[in-house]
């Protein structure tokens, strides 16, 4: 596949819509006279910077983390054998793993449910601290962090399927049965907080913010 | 200021604002933003008709996959299968059902919502008519829905649950998990063929 260059209109430098006075519709790309409101190609509402989306951020930023507070101070699976109930956390479910063994499924419940998410928080607030005064730090690597949050973020999920799964597929009369616990709902919702905390960003704060 | 070319000969990056002349790539070529690296523009002969195409084997393995059992399970003479309905719905009653509705909703309707909606914005497209009605809002929809359906990530569910519970009963992959793991290929084959760019144009130039 090859990639060609798009032609920029100042010699050699790139230049951004508001430096030129006009404005780039975010969802379709098309552009327009600094001022319009809304898109009619595509019925998006239109901003050069958008400021507010910051406190968006930090508003689902803020309900996320209080959910994922719970996530793990509850119990996400319940398992009942003949001889024992147990009840397991999420870090908790991760150690029964260790301990029977399975160090790849540990792995992966530990990276979806506790690195992703705890990595998360942290790279959102530190892009959001960045736009809001400014940084040293190359926007570009801003940028690729930025688009790892919102590539991964959605992974966390699968903890909460494994749960939904065993729990409808182990109902073995008096032999087994796994029963979801609370903290399913919880991490759930911080999962989807989350994701939206990282779609209200605005990627273009990401450029503004370098210092030079 | 300099004079400035006209408007729609522009193109503005979503993620950086860095502001471009459009010089449309040959097909099978890439426009890419030379300060943050998305890609612009990116158009495949005949795409529109590829998309369709794999709308439709999405819908009809989507529906498949929905009732079919993905896990079975045996220990001690006690047998169990489960389909996708099944373990959504297993979290009934008290504040619990959030989760299933919010499973079968990233699973299953939100899959089958967006191939809808694609094809009823291709389509037209395809076939040389006008767009249809509101195109350009069930795209935009289309869009929005894309990061919540979560179907490849049931699929790897699957795979982490047999494992889970490998050592306490024998369990088996049924027909459904392999539709899921095709499916994830055709999620991926289709959003890969989408230029949004172009059906942007194409929605605009129509009208
Ligand atoms: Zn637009
Ligand atoms: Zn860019």
């Amino acid at each position: 596949m090859q990639v060609v260059g798009l032609e920029i209109p100042r010699n050699g430098k790139v230049v951004t819509a508001r430096e030129i006075g006009v404005v780039g519709c975010q969802r379709c790309t098309k552009v327009w006279p600094l001022g319009t409101k809304r898109c009619t190609r595509c019925g998006a509402t239109i901003v050069s910077r958008d400021h507010k989306a910051l406190q968006r951020v930090w508003a689902w930023w803020i309900v996320g983390l209080l959910c994922y507070i719970p996530a793990n101070l509850y119990p996400m699976l319940q398992t009942r054998t003949l001889v024992s109930v147990q009840q397991d956390t999420i870090v908790g479910g991760v150690v029964t793993l260790i301990n029977h063994g399975s160090y790849g499924i540990a792995l992966v419940i530990f990276l979806a449910s506790v690195m992703i998410p705890v990595g998360k928080f942290l790279a959102i607030a530190f892009l959001a601290l960045a736009a809001q005064r400014g940084t040293t730090s190359p926007s570009s690597q801003r940028m690729g962090l930025y688009e790892i949050v919102e590539y991964i973020g959605r992974w966390s999920m699968i903890d909460v399927f494994v749960v939904a799964i065993l729990s409808s597929l182990v109902q073995l009369n008096a032999l087994a049965a796994v029963n979801p616990g609370p903290a399913a709902l919880f991490f759930g919702l911080s999962v989807i907080f989350t994701m939206l905390s990282a779609q209200s960003f605005d990627a273009r704060l990401i450029w503004d913010a370098e210092r030079s | 200021m300099s004079t400035t070319p006209p408007l729609k000969d522009l193109i503005v990056c979503p993620n950086c604002d860095a502001i471009y002349h459009v010089a449309e790539p040959k097909f099978g070529e890439r426009a890419v933003c030379q300060r943050c690296h998305t890609v612009l523009i990116a158009p495949r002969r005949r795409a529109g008709a590829q998309i369709i195409a794999v709308a439709l084997a999405v819908f009809i393995l989507v529906l498949a996959a929905a009732v079919t059992p993905f896990l079975s399970i045996e220990a001690g003479g006690a047998r169990n299968s489960v389909s996708v309905l099944d373990a959504a719905l297993i979290f009934s009653g008290g504040p619990l059902v959030l989760v299933s509705l919010g499973t079968v909703a990233m699973i299953l309707f939100i899959p089958l919502l967006r191939v809808l909606l694609v094809i009823y914005v291709l389509f037209p497209v395809v076939a040389d008519r006008p767009p249809a009605k509101h195109a350009a809002w069930a795209f935009s929809l289309s869009e929005a829905l894309r990061p919540w359906s979560m179907a490849e990530i049931f699929a790897i569910g699957c795979a982490v649950a047999l494992i889970k519970v490998a050592d306490l009963a024998q369990i088996a992959f049924g027909p459904a998990f392999w539709m899921f793991c095709v499916l994830t290929v055709l999620v991926v084959v289709q959003d890969s063929f989408l230029c949004r760019w172009s059906v942007w144009k194409s929605l605009e130039t129509a009208k």
